[in-house]
């Protein structure tokens, strides 16, 4: 047998990529939460917001750690593999990644030492500090590496001398067309799927009965939250289609599974499609309903497949279920959410066992669409790794052979199956055990200053201070 | 049109960062293999507490370097690291278990020894691995069409096997040096013990290397024994032998300080030493700095915020370890 180098190098790639991901889901929103919350105990003087924050510092700093160690391997991988696409795109990309570790990376590094291990050390504000300069570190981490990407796909601002980009136009290159979507969908996914694991886990303690007022404040809190994001992430979400629309209108055919350009076309729900013959097989499809999402009126045209020669086109049944995997789990979250007021408005939300329930089975759903959404635009914009101009085949070292590359693969594999397994069962085993709960004399704890008086609106009902 | 250069102080930031990056992660790397000569779990926490605040700091000087490679000498990131595949393999997955055996042996007591098992070797395998590509780099690599032409496993010599037990030792002897300034009593004695047997293998690494290169490369034998350059660089050598001296009189008396101060002089005439043999090619043979460099634009760009922030990240990277200055003690760590 054959073994393609650069087959196994998209598959080595999407395999420390799409584990590696997971993390940044998780602790890109995570850190915000906590700085939230060490923010909120610093001006309300609530000793409640304190435990939920350690409560979850302590699986942040598992997910963080993980996090850091698979990210060493990302860079190293554009080497390794991708040395001609390093060659080719290093004048313009370089400094974009390099960004990343300068003003994020080192941000979250040099401050998570105080917010993990320095609570007893440093002034509670200083511990607040380091929590808000962690958040703001993961953010800028996403900032740039989204812009990387998004110049992957929809490439501005430079110029081609003998085969290689350089940077003509810098704020072109960072601001490229698709990346303030890019970047406003993808931290906004982030902040939903860190919501619903903070939901998911809140809800089953009080299915528990375990730290119940810490597990209140999680439930209802964040639940606000989301019901600001969801709705919020549906509208960019469209946003975003419509962009991928005008500059990667194959990656959108392919989404759609539309080989002809047509006027007023269907919505598919359903498809198998038949790349040989360029036709779906099997269609299930609702009229008109394409046209009025993805260009907001009712005679809308889109581009076939067909209009790109096939070598250019990308596959299309990975990013047309992906899409629907990812938009249907959005819109399941959003009946959550929709739920959530209907039982607040009841007073029902914290004693509801079905919703519940339900909140702890979304739990997970959040990271399955980010890994959906990732798979969409990724194999959409296939062949290419710089959008149009060079192509996945042109991009891997030629040094590499199959062998070399199914050896390092399986190796990656073996490792990533130990640790990220690992990881989920230490973070679920934090989890199980809930905050610590606030001690009935209301005496100082941790930080060496007295509590605030115990608020009342957090107390279970038929209890009194 | 290019009368204004960035590659010197490009070359001054890589080659200060990827020191700043051996030195760091070298001593908390050398601390993980002590840490598997350590007799009791009670040994280990205070082991594992003197370097917890601050290996992952440590660690993204690593990325830092890689990044600073390929944003300003592309070329030589695009032959070098996928000539170093299988290397830079084993030294990111060992990287990957010692990384987590952090968190994780704190985590899962039922599963401590295992990932005890994963910090020493993790953390020893590393080393070895980034010896390896010390060596491999220093040989040079086979090039063709701006890319690395040769086989997956040209790293392997037994040069490179040298240069990797020599890291191994050097490492431990920075690490040796960490745990003498961070702990006390036993642990700080058995640390001593070590770093007195860390400094005579490296000792003896460093000999062999430095008869081994020029002999390998009439280029390096001539910058080094060419009149005037032997006088010039005759202090390289006569330094480090004082250094050596120093650091073995520390091992054995009191100083707290004294042997990772010796320890990272060692490191950096080494470093020295390699720079002056191979300057200015940054792919051996092949290419110099100026050659592999990317555009002036590329370099500019990233300057001016580089500029900016190294000085802010070296301020907190040192406030960071402030808060956590002093003799380790066993209740500030994951518990």
């Amino acid at each position: 047998m054959d073994l393609d180098p650069v087959l196994l190098s998209r598959l080595q790639f999407a395999w420390v990529v799409g584990w590696h991901i997971l993390m940044p889901a998780f602790t890109i929103g995570m850190a915000s939460y906590i700085a939230l919350l060490e923010g909120l105990h610093v001006f309300t003087g609530r000793s409640v917001y304190l435990r939920v924050s350690m409560f979850w510092i302590r699986i942040f700093s598992v997910a963080f750690g993980v996090g850091v160690v698979s990210g060493v391997v990302m860079p190293f991988q554009i080497g390794t593999n991708w040395s001609r696409y390093a060659d080719s795109a290093g004048n313009v990309l370089g400094p974009l990644f390099a960004y990343e570790g300068l003003t994020a990376f080192f941000l979250e590094a040099a401050f998570l030492g105080v917010l993990l291990f320095g609570r007893k050390l440093v002034p509670p504000w200083a511990h607040f500090v380091a929590a808000l300069m962690v958040a703001i570190g993961t953010l800028f981490s996403a900032f740039w590496i989204l812009s990387a990407n998004s110049w992957m796909q929809t490439p501005a601002g430079y110029e081609v001398i003998d085969g290689r980009f350089f940077p003509k136009d810098w704020l072109e290159v960072i601001f490229n067309p698709s990346f303030p979507y890019r970047l406003a969908h993808t931290v906004t996914a982030f902040y939903v799927t860190t919501g619903f694991v903070v939901v998911a886990v809140a809800a089953w303690l009080l299915r528990k009965g375990r730290s119940v007022d810490e597990a209140r404040v999680m439930l209802s809190m964040t639940l606000w939250l989301l019901t600001f994001l969801v709705p919020l992430q549906i509208f960019i979400g469209d946003q975003h289609g419509l962009n991928t629309k005008e500059y990667q209108p194959a990656k959108l055919a392919a989404i759609e599974a539309r080989w002809d350009t047509e006027r007023s076309f269907p919505l598919a729900l359903f498809v198998i499609p038949d790349p040989a013959n360029e036709t779906n097989r099997y269609a299930i499809e609702i009229p008109y309903l394409g046209s009025l999402i993805l260009t907001h009126s009712l005679d809308g045209e889109i581009k076939g497949l067909k209009e790109f020669k096939p070598e250019d086109r990308p596959p299309v049944a990975i990013p047309f279920f992906a899409f629907r995997l990812m938009a249907g789990i959005g819109f399941l979250m959003l009946a959550v959410v929709a739920a959530s007021w209907w039982l607040r408005y009841r007073r029902h939300l914290f004693h509801s066992r079905w919703f519940l329930g339900l909140c702890v089975l979304m739990g997970p759903l959040g990271f399955v669409a980010v890994l959906a959404g990732w798979t969409t635009t990724e194999v959409g914009r296939q062949p290419w790794t710089v959008y149009g101009l060079l192509r996945t085949s042109e991009s891997v070292s030629p040094s590499l052979a199959g062998g070399d590359v199914l050896a390092s693969l399986l190796a990656y594999m073996a490792v990533y199956l130990i640790i990220f397994p690992s990881a989920l069962v230490i973070a679920a085993r934090l989890a199980r055990n809930g905050p610590a709960v606030a001690p009935d004399t209301g005496a100082a704890i941790e930080s060496g200053r007295p509590s605030a008086p115990v608020n009342i609106e957090l107390l279970p009902e038929g209890k009194t201070p | 049109m290019n009368t204004l250069s960035f590659v010197p102080v490009w070359t001054v930031i890589l080659g200060a960062g990827i020191f700043i990056y051996v030195l760091l992660d070298g001593f908390d790397l050398g601390v993980g293999m002590l840490y598997g000569f350590m007799p009791d779990t009670r040994s280990r926490n205070m082991v594992m507490n003197a370097i917890a605040p601050v290996w992952d700091g440590n660690e993204t000087w690593l990325v830092l370097g890689g990044l600073a490679l390929l944003s300003a000498f592309p070329l030589a990131f695009a032959i070098i690291i996928p000539a170093l595949y299988f290397p830079i393999l084993v030294m990111l997955l060992a990287l990957v278990f010692r990384g987590v055996a952090f968190e994780f042996r704190f985590r899962e007591a039922e599963r401590r020894t295992f990932w005890d098992q994963g910090f020493f070797y993790g953390s020893m395998i590393a080393t070895f691995a980034q010896g390896i590509m010390l060596g491999a780099f220093i040989q040079g690599f086979k090039v063709s069409d701006r890319a690395f032409a040769g086989g997956a496993f040209d790293f392997l010599t037994p040069f490179s096997v040298l240069t990797g037990i020599a890291l191994v030792f050097g490492y431990a002897l920075l690490g040796a040096g960490w745990l003498v300034l961070k702990t006390e009593g036993e642990i700080q004695e058995r640390a001593r013990r070590y770093g007195r047997i860390c400094l005579v293998v490296v000792l003896l690494a460093v000999l062999a290397v430095s008869i081994w290169t020029p002999l390998m490369s009439e280029e390096v034998a001539r910058r080094w024994f060419s009149w005037p350059n032997i006088l010039i660089l005759s202090p390289v050598p006569i330094a480090s032998a004082l250094v050596a001296w120093a650091t073995w009189r520390s091992l054995n008396g009191v100083s707290q300080s004294g042997t990772f101060i010796g320890a990272t002089a060692l490191f950096v005439l080494s470093y020295a030493g390699i720079a002056i043999s191979l300057w200015p090619m940054i792919v051996p043979h092949h290419y110099t700095l100026d050659q592999a460099a990317s555009s002036p634009s590329t370099q500019a760009f990233l300057l001016v915020g580089t500029l900016f922030l190294l000085p802010v990240i070296l301020v907190y990277s040192s406030w960071s370890y402030w808060v956590f200055r002093g003799k380790v003690r066993a209740d500030v760590g994951y518990h």
